[in-house]
């Protein structure tokens, strides 16, 4: 590989590497990020049948 | 009798990993590496981070705001949310094929799955081991069932693809019948940083193989590496006459300033031989790089799936979609620039020379690689590494595939999660058996992959950056996607949304069907019949073509009757209007 060659490499693999690492900094650094994100949350009617429900807390 | 869904994501960083996972897969370590080494690394890249800027990311974002606006609305698909978009009736027609796409490709990417455990077992078992690039064909036809129709469906141990096909389907169905956060993102959660980590294993594997024969020391890990990222192409041209006088050319690519200087000297001394530099600039005038590069993101990034929307529509009013969809495509940059764009090419042009390294997808994955890792130290090992790895990208991309469809059975049947992974565990269930039985050539999984993995995720990614800038509009596209996000979609994406990314687009879209189905060269301006279309509509029409296309054809039209007859998506009054006085 000549001088061209490794500049090229350096730079792609370079710019993904700090692009990626910096995303995961930025999610990983926010408060709250493991919190539970709530969807848009409805129930099934195999949900709401009464043996299957979660015990009341 | 209501049946409604209740999904949603138990993390930001597991919505992250999932989308991610869904568009890491075999491109990012096969189809990748192959296109820079053919098209030249500097050339190629700057196109492909041009391609990434103004096609990938902006039409990542769209999905994604495009997904949570309808997922807000009760819809989870690309027919509802087109629907909440759009407000027309029509608009929900527009979504079908939105629904057709990941399902028709799910039915042969999962066979490709259950190749890439089967190899991976046969390494950790021993059984490859080849003398020669014949035997690895041989073992590659016999397993996958390429030989003729019907051998696919053999259940003969590890020898053939059988029981890794039940495997992998009952994995898939049973993680997506868990749910959300339950199946897709607990395995990706893992599957994920599995991947990253068997990856980077195997490049530090391949990166310290040096020259593994000295007595031919142009092939290395060095000229591996020159092979696909050095910005100017050297090539010793040998021109041949044969009896009849018809002259014919071979490029053989020459690296090294050694082998470089000895093929000038020869070049010299023999009036048949030359050596012709290509540059950067000389790449890049080529059509055909520029068509490559944006394929190349377009594929990758999953884009123009409608899977992005369907995650996405998941998330609540207020969670980021900007900086979580930027990170989802730079996990997938990385893997296949940083990982897959260092590992592939250069080991097989330390192995088997440059001639090797060419080759399309299936070809350095399923027949080269094997030869690679059967000449290396430790090659059933480290083949066992690579192939589980690409069976963990392949898994985590095939379950995003089943999760559209799923949520559109629940929507539009109002149906519970049981009976609509039954339903379509039975339909995904006979389009692979028709893929597995049609195996000979792969021309079933061949003419879905073209019409269906190319074609129509085209026309979708356009109809998505369309509805986004056009419909909804970049304004309210951009205070959509902005609320709640880490981040703010940089002001000069606006107008790359609108005009660019439709436009190129439309360019890119142009060019491919210029040379993929009306069979025009970009080069030398001849145009002569595609395949695909002779297949369909030549003298002699192939019937495994036309029944892919007939089972296209039959999803299309179920989907159509459920769109057309579900109350689901008649109804628009439970959608809020788009309007300035109702933002």
């Amino acid at each position: 590989m000549n001088t061209g060659g490794w500049i090229i490499m350096s730079l792609s693999v370079g710019t993904v590497s700090v692009l990626f690492f910096w995303c995961i900094y930025r999610v990983l650094s926010t408060p709250g990020e493991t919190r539970h994100m709530h969807g848009f949350e409805m129930e099934t009617p195999d949900e709401k049948d009464p043996r299957k429900a979660p015990p009341p807390a | 009798m209501a049946t409604q869904v209740k999904e949603s994501w138990n993390s930001r960083l597991g919505v992250i990993l999932a989308v991610s996972g869904s568009a890491v897969g075999l491109g990012n370590f096969l189809r990748f590496p192959g296109q820079v080494a053919e098209y030249g690394g500097g050339a190629f890249m700057a196109a492909y981070f041009i391609s990434f800027l103004i096609i990938g990311l902006p039409i990542c974002w769209a999905e994604w705001a495009l997904g949570r606006y309808g997922g807000q609305r009760g819809f989870h698909t690309a027919v509802g949310i087109f629907n909440a978009v759009t407000r027309h009736p029509a608009g929900k027609y527009l979504g079908i094929i939105g629904i057709i796409i990941p399902i028709i490709i799910y039915m042969y990417y999962v066979l490709i799955e259950a190749w890439c455990l089967g190899y991976a077992i046969n390494f950790l078992a021993g059984n490859m081991v080849f003398q020669n690039a014949s035997e690895v064909g041989d073992f590659f036809a016999a397993f996958t069932g390429a030989a003729a129709n019907g051998s696919g469906l053999g259940m003969n141990g590890l020898s053939q693809v059988g029981i890794f096909l039940i495997v992998c389907f009952a994995l898939n169905f049973f993680l997506i019948y868990r749910g959300l956060s339950k199946g897709i993102e607990l395995f990706c959660k893992y599957a994920m940083p599995a991947l990253i980590v068997l990856a980077v294993i195997i490049l530090v594997r391949v990166l310290t193989l040096g020259t593994p024969d000295p007595s031919q020391p142009q092939n290395s890990i060095n000229a591996g590496l020159g092979f696909m990222w050095n910005p100017t192409k050297v090539l010793l041209v040998e021109t041949s006459t044969d009896a009849a006088g018809v002259q014919s050319t071979t490029e053989t690519p020459v690296f090294g300033k050694a082998f470089i200087a000895e093929a000038e000297k020869k070049a010299a001394s023999d009036p048949a031989l030359a050596v012709k530099r290509v540059g950067i600039g000389d790449q890049l005038k080529k059509p055909q790089l520029w068509l490559a590069a944006a394929g190349q993101i377009f594929f990758s990034l999953s884009v123009g799936f409608g899977i992005i929307m369907t995650y996405a529509s998941y998330l609540s009013k207020n969670d980021d979609v900007v900086l979580s969809g930027l990170a989802a495509t730079s996990a997938n940059e990385f893997c296949e620039v940083a990982l897959g764009g260092l590992i592939t090419i250069p080991a097989a042009v330390a192995f088997l020379g440059t001639a090797g390294a060419a080759g399309g997808t299936f070809a350095i994955g399923f027949k080269t690689l094997p030869m690679v890792f059967t000449s290396m130290p430790a090659g059933s090992f480290f083949g066992f590494l690579f192939f589980f790895l690409l069976f963990l990208a392949a898994v985590t991309s095939s379950l995003s595939m089943l999760q559209p469809g799923i949520a559109f059975l629940e929507n539009a049947l109002r149906i519970n999660r049981q009976q609509s992974v039954a339903i379509l565990g039975f339909m995904t269930g006979i389009g692979t058996l028709l893929v597995v039985y049609f195996s000979k050539d792969l021309k079933a999984l061949d003419t879905l992959d073209f019409w269906v993995g190319t074609f129509m995720i085209f026309i979708l990614a356009t109809i998505q950056i369309i509805v986004f800038a056009w419909v909804m509009g970049i304004p309210k596209g951009f205070e959509e996607a902005s609320r709640g996000a880490s981040m703010r979609i940089p002001a000069i994406f606006g107008p790359i949304m609108k005009y660019v990314t439709p436009i190129f687009l439309l360019g890119i879209f142009f060019l491919w069907i210029s040379e993929n189905i009306f069979g025009y060269n970009l080069i030398t301006g001849q145009a002569s019949s595609s395949a695909y279309v002779e297949d369909l509509f030549g003298a002699q029409p192939n019937l495994v073509a036309w029944i892919a296309i007939c089972l296209v054809i039959l999803l299309a039209g179920f989907v159509f009757l459920i769109v057309n007859s579900s109350e689901h998506f008649r109804k628009l009054s439970h959608t809020e209007p788009f309007s300035k006085e109702n933002p």
